[in-house]
């Protein structure tokens, strides 16, 4: 049984979306079953996926917003020739957040995904299954403002507290908004 | 006497600070802030081949009390503005700063958020080494500037000044 095979039968209803890429497996699930998605994987027989190595964010905005803009222009294209009703598709949600799994025992690799609309950036934390989703659910939410519900000590990683940005998100200008790190001993 | 070195032409006193300068210019002893790769040339420059040693800068010393010359070599993240500048309030008095690598002078190519854009935005700073990173030379070549730059000052007519004034108030 591949693992592509294995996954679907553990996750079941759970599965939103199921990708290869470049050898690598993709899953999405719902927001809201994450935990008990990831515990699914953890504990499953012949799954096992025991080794959390990181977990990223990502923030598409940018993306769909290139997006858009290349298909009103194609559509616009298109009217000159026939006219056709233009359909406004909702955009996804905003964030991404991934969680890279290894397994120990079999060496085997998968990618577990999940979207976190930018109104409502909450997300159920997981170090409750890997202590390791400590700092990277932290870097994760210094950077991209992601708020881990349950995390024992979600302050900022990187960046100093009372920083107030989250500089990784598409709309924060690269050379800051001019924050910097006040020191009250001088000057 | 020591008055009238004061007041007087100032023969002893210029003697008094070629002796000062003489002995401090040829014992500038670094305070090593390696904060990135300009570090690791520094530490060649500090070791054996190079032998910043025989220039004076005999000993790197941790602890900033001891040192007289801070090598800021390496990227300030503007996290660590307020180590760097607690560092140099540190040090006693002489004090001088050599910002080694283009980050140390201007924040070299990183033009983010999270970088000083160059460490005299902080502490004041005598000599800039551009170089990404410097080679060893570069760094001695800094090192025989700061002992010229040392050998020009006069920390006892600065003093005079002082006493002058001082005077002139009182009478």
């Amino acid at each position: 049984m591949t693992l592509r095979d294995r996954v679907e039968k553990c996750l079941l209803g759970d599965i939103v979306e199921i990708t290869e890429c470049q050898g690598d497996l993709f899953v999405e699930v719902e927001r809201n079953r994450i935990v008990a998605c990831l515990e699914k994987l953890k504990e499953t027989e012949g799954l096992e996926f025991d080794f959390l190595s990181d977990v990223v964010g990502v923030d598409n905005s940018a993306l769909y917003e290139k997006a858009k803009k290349a298909k009103k222009k194609k559509k616009k294209d298109e009217e000159e020739e026939e006219a056709e009703p233009v359909k406004e598709e909702p955009t996804p949600p905003r964030f991404e957040v991934i969680y890279l799994l290894l397994s120990l025992k079999s060496n085997e690799r998968l990618a577990v995904k999940i979207r976190v609309p930018e109104e409502d950036p909450v997300v159920d934390t997981v170090t409750t299954i890997w202590r390791a989703a400590d700092w990277p659910e932290r870097e994760v939410y210094d950077m991209f403002g992601i708020k881990f519900r349950g995390h024992h000590n979600l302050k900022r990683l990187l960046m100093w507290d009372g920083f107030g940005s989250y500089p990784l998100r598409k709309d924060y200008p690269l050379e800051g908004k001019g924050e910097e790190r006040h020191f009250d001993y001088c000057d | 006497m020591g008055l009238q070195a004061y007041t007087g032409p100032g023969w002893l006193l210029t003697k008094a600070e070629q002796l000062i300068n003489w002995g401090r210019s040829r014992s500038p002893w670094p305070l090593p802030y390696g904060t990135a790769c300009c570090g690791i040339e520094m530490m060649a420059a500090l070791a054996a081949s190079y032998d910043m040693a025989r220039f004076g800068a005999e000993r790197p010393s941790f602890s900033p009390r001891q040192a007289d010359v801070l090598i800021e070599a390496g990227t300030i993240t503007k996290k660590m503005v307020p180590v760097l500048r607690r560092i140099y309030d540190q040090m006693a008095e002489p004090k001088w700063v050599i910002a080694m690598g283009a980050c140390a002078c201007t924040g070299g190519v990183f033009r983010t958020y999270s970088t000083q854009q160059g460490i005299s935005e902080v502490i004041p700073v005598d000599i800039y080494i551009p170089g990404c990173p410097p080679r060893p030379e570069g760094l001695l070549y800094g090192l025989l500037r700061l002992m010229d730059k040392i050998q020009k000052d006069h920390p006892l007519w600065k003093h005079r000044q002082e006493v002058v004034e001082a005077l002139g108030a009182e009478s």
